[in-house]
């Protein structure tokens, strides 16, 4: 049968997702958040969830939502801070004690994703080195210079979001929406592409920006 | 004595970007000295995000919410311009292809490290974005900054307070009231403001300051909003 990676909603793309899940989502500035799928992710009732998102509480993004509803246990973000002068959702829980922090430089953030995706179990960056987000790991010096050992994040689930698709799952993206999504779907055992339209015929090579091999399920939104 | 506002402060950090340079620029005054660039210097500015090559903002009609920069501003793209996703931008920071970032900051300390990420405001939730990989890889590091705090505390210091967000990084700080390189001997200071002397300077700094042979007065065409 020929590939065809389109599947008929949102929530049918949220099919096999468990509790305790790890879920990758790509945004960054309002830019590549996959608002739709996050929606369905909260209809999907799972909890005890892990999130990798460069930011807990971004204003365009519907992370909040899942907070809101208690489905998330862990964060592992480079920005965690809420823009009003009252605490976030999010700010409120890992206050409370609610939901577990791992706030990241976002290099190391997005690498320890690429490296997931790439076969590499761990690595050494100089970034963090002598602060407080590296405390008690291990340090190697290097030609001279101090780095830290940074795991690999695998996740269970991606959350995407891209302009167009083929039924391929092919993507290509807007301006600067692929931020962590090019990255995150090479580390993700199941990866959801939602994308603005969809191209009937196979996207040309020297357009696509992340391979369909990477993509498992494309759910068509619109704008 | 006139110290420098804002906008000055970045007018005079852009005065040292020099052509052809691959420049990153921090949220708040940093990303003014875009607007200050001398003409007929031909530069990159890189925003984490993965933009090579951002433009000035789009105008309101013309905004799109996928070409944002670092601090989610809607902006346009310069010709030659190019995009990467952030694995790849980041790699370009932490493999040192940046010539110069600049950034805001809180302190710095006479060994060059530095504190721009954590102020300790309780119950509010970290936020460290990309400075950590910019301070510690950028090929120079620049900060702009106000000479003393608000409670007129110093920020040049003999060993941060705050968290740090990476060590032996800093090379230049951009003031208010001068501009100070960070050496192996210590802090330089290479500009200072009319009608500051330096003893004056001394008392409001946390650290032993040197002065440079050639030390110059500080100084910047008025500017008193963005162009």
């Amino acid at each position: 049968m020929a590939i065809d990676k389109r599947v008929s909603s949102a929530a049918a793309a949220m099919e096999g997702v468990q509790d305790g899940a790890i879920v990758m989502m790509s945004g960054f500035g309002g830019a590549g958040f996959a608002n739709v799928l996050i929606k369905a992710l909260c209809a999907h009732a799972v909890k005890d969830l892990t999130l990798v998102v460069n930011s807990a509480t971004h204003p365009y993004s519907f992370t909040h939502r899942l907070f809101e509803n208690r489905q998330v246990r862990k964060v592992i973000c480079t920005a965690a801070r809420g823009r009003g002068r009252d605490l976030s959702v999010f700010e409120q829980q890992w206050s409370d004690g609610l939901v577990e922090l791992e706030c990241v430089p976002q290099g190391t953030f997005s690498e320890r994703i690429r490296a997931g995706g790439a076969g590499i179990p761990a690595f050494y960056t100089p970034v963090g080195f002598g602060t407080e987000l590296t405390r008690g790991k291990e340090v190697r010096v290097f030609q001279g210079r101090e780095h830290v050992l940074e795991e690999a994040i695998i996740a269970d689930l991606a959350l995407i979001r891209a302009d167009r698709s083929d039924r391929y799952g092919n993507l290509a993206f807007r301006y600067a929406q692929p931020n962590f999504g090019p990255a995150m779907a090479t580390a993700s055992k199941l990866t959801v592409a939602e994308v603005r339209a969809f191209d009937e015929q196979p996207m040309v090579h020297t357009d696509v920006q992340l391979p369909g091999t990477y993509v498992d399920r494309i759910v068509t939104v619109g704008e | 004595m006139q110290p420098l506002n804002r906008f000055q402060m970045a007018w005079r950090a852009a005065q040292d970007i020099q052509e052809g340079m691959l420049v990153n620029l921090g949220l708040g005054i940093p990303i003014l000295a875009s607007d200050y660039v001398p003409d007929g210097r031909d530069v990159f500015i890189q925003s984490e995000n993965g933009i090579i090559g951002c433009g000035p903002l789009a105008a309101d009609n013309a905004a799109d919410t996928d070409l944002v920069d670092a601090g989610s501003r809607r902006i346009t793209l310069r010709s030659g311009a190019s995009i990467v996703h952030s694995a790849d931008s980041f790699a370009m920071i932490r493999g040192g292809h940046i010539d110069v970032t600049i950034l805001g900051c809180f302190e710095v300390a006479e060994t060059g490290d530095m504190a721009n990420w954590d102020m300790q405001v309780p119950n509010k939730g970290p936020l460290v974005g990309g400075a950590m990989d910019l301070a510690s890889c950028a090929r120079s590091v620049w900060v702009i900054m106000e000479y003393n705090t608000r409670k007129g505390e110093p920020r040049l210091l003999e060993k941060c307070l705050l968290p740090l967000t990476a060590v032996r990084c800093v090379n230049r700080i951009y003031t208010d009231v001068a501009v100070v390189d960070v050496t192996p001997q210590g802090f330089m200071v290479t500009d200072i403001v009319d009608g500051l002397s330096r003893e004056s300077l001394q008392a409001r700094s946390g650290a032993k300051l040197n002065f440079a042979a050639d030390c110059r007065v500080l100084a910047a065409p008025p500017i008193t909003a963005p162009d």
